[in-house]
C-alpha cells in the first residue's frame, strides 16, 4: 500500500511541476485529500477516480481500458474517471503475464490487467462501502453504489465525500467481482479519456517536456550500422551562434555525435555543420539485393524445424500435384509520428528519465549498465507516446540510451532532451526484419491438401536480447515463426522450418511482430491452393477450421457480413484471410475495382470485448497501418546505407487512400485477449487475394508498388 | 528580435531569421501543441494557421511573418468551428496516439471555413496532406462532417 505522503514524494521527485509547459491536469500536483487503497487507485475529495495505469498509452487506449475495469467493479460514474501513467517499478506495476517485468507490449495490456484492475476496483468499493456502513451505522450489504455514489435509505455520499474515511478502513484481503451479466461498462462503448487533451493540444509528450536549463541534443549516427567513430570536427557547428556542446558518444548500439543548444533548432544547424569520419571496418554494407540473394540459397538447404507433423517430404512425394511460391519481405520502419526523443537529467542519485516509456525494467537495467548506476537509480516518467508500433520497446534501450549517454558526455552539466529528427528516425535502424518465405503443398487427386512445408528466412529479434533464453528454442526465434508454426488448417502431413541469419541491420518487433509475414505467405498460399484446386477461398478454410471454432466464428461472420458469394459488378473483387495473433481471431474481406479499395469487413473475436469503440478503432488503425506496408513500405539499404529518409521515399496511407472499413465483433465469453496488433496482417493477405481473384496474378512481393496502384 | 502575433498577442522572440515558425512556438514560446513530426511539410503535425489559411510551420521561416496573424491549436478552441470540431473529435473518438491530431485539427477548421460542406472529395483533398499513423482518418472523416453539421 502506498501512503498518500509517498505518492506526494513521488510526484514532487518526478519533476513534474518543475516543467515548464502545461501538464494534463492529472499530473499536476493537487492539495486534494485522496484515498488510495491499492497501487492502482485514487479516490480524491474533489470526487476523482484516477486510475494509475502501469502501461503506456501509444494510442491504443490503455488510459481507457483499464479505468473501465477500474469503474466498471467500482460503479462509478464515468465522467470522474482519470488516468495517469505510473512510475517504473516492476513490484508494483508489473505486466503479470512477464513476471517482475513492467513493460507494454504483445498486445497484454487489457488482458493481463483484467482480473488485477477489476479488483483493484473492487477493493476500493469495499472500503467506501465500509466507511458508509460505519459513518450510517448501516449494514454494509444494504449498501449499494450507482454512478459514483452510495445509498442507503435517505442517506447518500460521493466518493469523494467518503475518501478520507475509507482510508482508514482495513484493507479487505478477498473481494468478490461482478458476475458479468451485471456488467455496466464492459461490453459498452464509454469514450476515450484522452481523447479532449488530444484535441486541444494539452496532452504531454516526451517531445514537449522541458526542465529548467535544458538543452536539446541533435546527433550525426554514422551511416552505416556497426560503423566506429574515427573522428570529427565541431569547429563549423561551434561556430553557430548558440550550439553549447559538441560531444563524442557511444553506446552498446551506436557510437555518435552530438551538438547541444538551447532549442532545436540551433542544435540542427549545428549537427548538419559537422564532419566526421566512420571505421566502416565492422560495418553492415551490403544492399537488400544481395542480402535477398543471399536468403534465398539458405532456404534451399534444411533449417531448424519449428513444426513438425507427418512427413510433408514424403508425402509430397505421393501427391498427385504439387505448388510452389516464395515470397519477398522488406525491412519496414515504424515511424511513428513522433520521432524518437528522451529527456535524461543526471544528478548525485542516479539518472532521471521523461520519455514515452514502454519497457520500464529492461531501460532501467540497460541505462544502469550504461551509466553505471544500480536499476532502481534510473527513475522513469511516464508520458503520452505518439506512436510506437513496438518501436519504444527497443530491446536494447537504444534511444534511452543515448540520452543518458549524451547527459554523461557533458557531465551532468545540464538535463538533456535527445530529438531525432524524422530521418534520424527512419535510418536508425530496428526494422522489421526483411524476410523470404518458400511455401510448397501438396495435394491429392481430389484436391485435398496432404503436405504443407514452408521455410522462412530472417533475422531473429530476440538472439542476443534477454528474452533470447525465454523465447528462443532450439535455434527457433518464436517471434520469427508465429503465425506458421501454428497453422490452424487440417494438413496431415505439416512442416515449418527457420533459418535465422545474423546479419548487423538492426532489427525489432513491428506492430503484430511475426504475423506481419507469416499471415501473408500462409493466407495467400492458400489462395493459390485454392485457385489450383478450383474450390472457394472460403470454403476452403471453412473446411480447414473445422476444430478451430474462434477462427471459423471469425471466417464466418466477415464472409457474412461481407456478402461473400454474392456476384459482384464486373471489374470487382473480393479477398478473404483469417489469421489468429496474440489470441485474437481475425478474418478480414477485401473488395476491390481497379484501383480503389471499396470496402474492408474484420470481424473480430478478442474475448469478453471490454470497449467495442476501442476494438473498433485498434482493427481500423492496424488495418490503416498494415496497409501501408502493403502498398507502399519498403525500407532498402544500398552497399549498408538506408535509401529512405521521410516520407517522401517511405509513402504511408493518407486519407486518400484510406478504405471504408466495418468491424464485426464476434461475442465471447472466453477472456480478453489484445486489439493493438491483431488488426494488422490481414490488410495486405486479403488485398492480394482480391487482386488473386481479379486478375488472376498472385502477388508474391510486398509491397505491392507498382504491380498494383490503389488511389 | 522578432515581433509576431500568436494567437492575438503580441509576442517576441531572439531567434534567426531562418528559424522555422515551429521551433520558435515550441522552444521560445512554449506553445506545445503544436507537434514536430517531419520537418518538411510532408506530414501536417505542425498545422497552424497564418492569417486563417493553414501553413506548415515547420518550413515556414519566422522572417516571412511579420504583421501576420498567427494561430495555433492552443487558441483554436475559442472560434466557433474550432470548437465545434475539436467537440465533434471528442464525440467521434478520433484520437489514438494523438501526436499528428494538433495538426488535423487546424487543416479541419480551416477546411470547415472555407467549405460549410464538405464532400468525401472535399475532405480527402483538404486533409490528405495530414498523415496520421494510428490511420484515424475514417473517424476524422466522420467528426469534420460532424462539425459541420453542428455549425450549420
Amino acid at each position: 500500500m502506498i501512503t498518500n505522503e509517498s505518492r506526494r514524494d513521488f510526484l514532487k521527485a518526478s519533476g513534474a511541476l518543475l516543467l515548464g509547459v502545461h501538464l494534463p491536469q492529472a499530473l499536476a500536483q493537487s492539495p486534494v485529500k485522496y484515498f488510495e487503497p491499492n497501487a492502482f487507485v485514487r479516490i480524491g475529495a474533489d470526487n476523482t477516480v484516477t486510475v494509475i495505469v502501469k502501461h503506456l498509452e501509444m494510442g491504443q487506449g490503455t488510459y481507457t481500458g483499464l479505468p473501465t475495469l477500474v469503474a466498471e467493479e467500482l460503479d462509478a460514474d464515468w465522467p470522474q474517471m482519470r488516468a495517469i501513467g505510473a512510475p517504473a517499478d516492476a513490484k508494483r506495476y508489473n505486466n503479470t503475464f512477464w513476471g517482475e517485468v513492467q513493460g507494454t507490449g504483445g498486445s497484454t495490456a487489457l488482458p493481463n490487467s483484467y482480473e488485477q484492475m477489476r479488483k483493484a476496483g473492487a477493493t476500493a468499493r469495499a472500503m467506501l462501502v465500509a466507511a458508509a456502513a460505519e459513518k450510517w451505522n448501516a449494514p454494509a450489504n444494504e449498501i449499494k453504489i450507482s454512478h459514483g455514489t452510495l445509498y442507503w435509505r435517505d442517506r447518500r455520499a460521493t466518493f469523494g465525500q467518503l475518501a478520507a474515511d475509507a482510508a482508514k478502513q482495513k484493507v479487505p484481503e478477498n473481494v468478490t467481482l461482478k458476475d458479468p451479466k451485471d456488467f455496466i461498462y464492459i461490453g459498452k462503448p464509454a469514450r476515450r479519456i484522452d481523447a479532449r487533451a488530444k484535441s486541444d493540444g494539452t496532452a504531454l509528450f516526451t517531445q514537449d517536456v522541458k526542465l529548467p536549463g535544458m538543452l536539446t541534443a541533435v546527433v550525426l549516427h554514422p551511416p552505416r550500422f556497426g560503423a566506429k567513430l574515427k573522428s570529427f570536427d565541431a569547429a563549423k557547428a561551434k561556430a553557430i551562434k548558440g550550439v553549447r556542446e559538441v560531444v563524442a558518444f557511444s553506446t552498446a548500439t551506436t557510437d555518435g555525435v552530438a551538438v547541444l543548444a538551447a532549442d532545436y533548432w540551433t542544435a540542427k544547424k549545428g549537427r548538419d555543420a559537422l564532419t566526421a569520419e566512420w571505421d566502416d571496418s565492422n560495418a553492415f554494407r551490403l544492399s537488400s539485393a544481395e542480402l535477398m540473394d543471399q536468403y534465398k540459397k539458405l532456404a534451399a538447404t534444411a533449417g531448424a524445424s519449428a513444426r513438425k507433423e507427418g512427413d510433408a517430404d514424403a508425402a509430397m512425394k505421393n501427391a498427385a500435384r504439387t505448388l510452389e511460391a516464395a515470397y519477398e519481405f522488406p525491412f519496414l520502419a515504424h515511424a511513428a509520428m513522433e520521432p524518437m526523443n528522451c529527456v535524461a537529467r543526471l544528478d548525485a542519485g542516479g539518472c532521471e528519465m521523461w520519455n514515452g516509456e514502454q519497457f520500464q525494467t529492461v531501460d532501467q537495467v540497460q541505462v544502469a549498465k550504461q551509466l553505471g548506476l544500480r536499476p532502481d537509480q534510473v527513475k522513469l516518467n511516464q508520458l503520452y507516446a505518439g506512436g510506437s508500433f513496438g518501436r519504444r520497446a527497443n530491446p536494447k534501450s537504444d534511444f534511452l540510451l543515448e540520452a543518458a549517454a549524451i547527459a554523461k558526455a557533458i557531465e551532468g552539466r545540464a538535463p538533456v532532451k535527445l530529438v531525432w529528427g524524422r530521418e534520424d528516425d527512419m535510418k536508425a535502424g530496428w526494422y522489421r526484419p526483411m524476410y523470404y518465405h518458400t511455401l510448397k503443398a501438396g495435394l491429392d487427386a481430389q484436391g485435398n491438401i496432404i503436405a504443407w512445408k514452408h521455410v522462412i528466412v530472417g533475422q531473429s529479434i530476440l538472439t542476443g536480447t534477454a528474452f533470447e533464453p525465454m523465447m528462443v528454442k532450439d535455434g527457433v526465434d518464436a517471434t520469427s515463426v508465429e503465425g506458421a508454426s501454428n497453422l490452424p488448417y487440417a494438413i496431415p502431413n505439416l512442416a515449418v522450418e527457420l533459418h535465422s541469419p545474423k546479419i548487423a541491420v538492426p532489427v525489432q518487433w513491428w506492430r503484430s511482430v511475426g504475423s506481419t509475414h507469416t499471415a501473408f505467405a500462409t493466407e495467400c498460399f492458400l489462395d493459390e491452393i485454392a485457385r489450383e484446386a478450383k474450390k472457394d477461398p472460403f470454403e476452403l478454410r471453412r473446411a480447414l477450421l473445422a476444430k478451430h471454432p474462434r477462427h471459423k466464428g471469425v471466417l464466418e461472420a466477415a464472409a457474412q457480413k461481407a456478402g461473400w458469394g454474392k456476384p459482384l459488378p464486373k471489374g470487382r473483387a473480393r479477398g478473404i484471410a483469417v489469421h489468429e495473433s496474440f489470441n485474437t481471431f481475425v478474418a478480414q474481406v477485401v473488395e476491390i475495382s481497379g484501383r480503389k479499395i471499396e470496402r474492408v469487413v474484420c470481424a473480430v473475436d478478442c474475448g469478453v470485448p471490454v470497449n467495442p469503440n476501442i476494438i473498433a478503432m485498434q482493427m481500423e488503425s492496424g488495418i490503416g497501418f498494415g496497409l501501408s506496408a502493403a502498398l507502399a513500405g519498403a525500407i532498402t539499404l544500398k552497399e549498408g546505407v538506408v535509401e529512405q529518409s521521410n516520407f517522401h521515399d517511405y509513402p504511408v496511407v493518407r486519407m486518400n487512400q484510406m478504405p471504408p472499413i466495418e468491424v464485426v465483433i464476434v461475442p465471447s465469453q472466453e477472456k480478453p485477449s489484445g486489439v493493438g496488433e491483431p488488426g494488422t496482417p490481414l490488410i495486405a493477405p486479403a488485398l492480394a487475394n482480391a487482386l488473386l481473384a481479379l486478375n488472376g496474378k498472385a502477388v508474391r512481393t510486398l509491397p505491392l508498388g507498382q504491380q498494383a496502384r490503389f488511389v | 528580435m522578432i515581433t509576431l502575433s500568436v494567437n492575438d498577442k503580441r509576442v517576441e522572440a531572439d531567434v534567426d531569421d531562418d528559424t522555422p515558425l515551429l521551433w520558435v512556438l515550441r522552444d521560445h514560446l512554449n506553445l506545445t501543441g503544436t507537434k514536430f513530426g517531419c520537418g518538411m511539410a510532408l506530414c501536417g503535425a505542425c498545422t497552424v494557421h497564418v492569417a486563417g489559411e493553414p501553413v506548415r510551420s515547420c518550413v515556414t521561416p519566422v522572417s516571412a511573418l511579420a504583421g501576420k496573424k498567427i494561430t495555433t491549436i492552443e487558441a483554436i478552441g475559442q472560434s466557433n468551428p474550432g470548437k465545434a470540431v475539436q467537440a465533434a473529435w471528442v464525440v467521434e473518438s478520433v484520437p489514438q496516439c494523438g501526436y499528428c491530431q494538433s495538426g488535423q485539427v487546424m487543416a479541419a477548421v480551416a477546411l470547415l471555413r472555407s467549405n460549410k460542406k464538405p464532400t468525401d472529395a472535399d475532405i480527402d483533398a483538404a486533409m490528405s496532406g495530414n498523415i496520421c499513423r494510428c490511420a484515424t482518418y475514417p473517424r476524422i472523416r466522420a467528426a469534420i462532417k460532424r462539425a459541420a453539421r453542428s455549425l450549420a
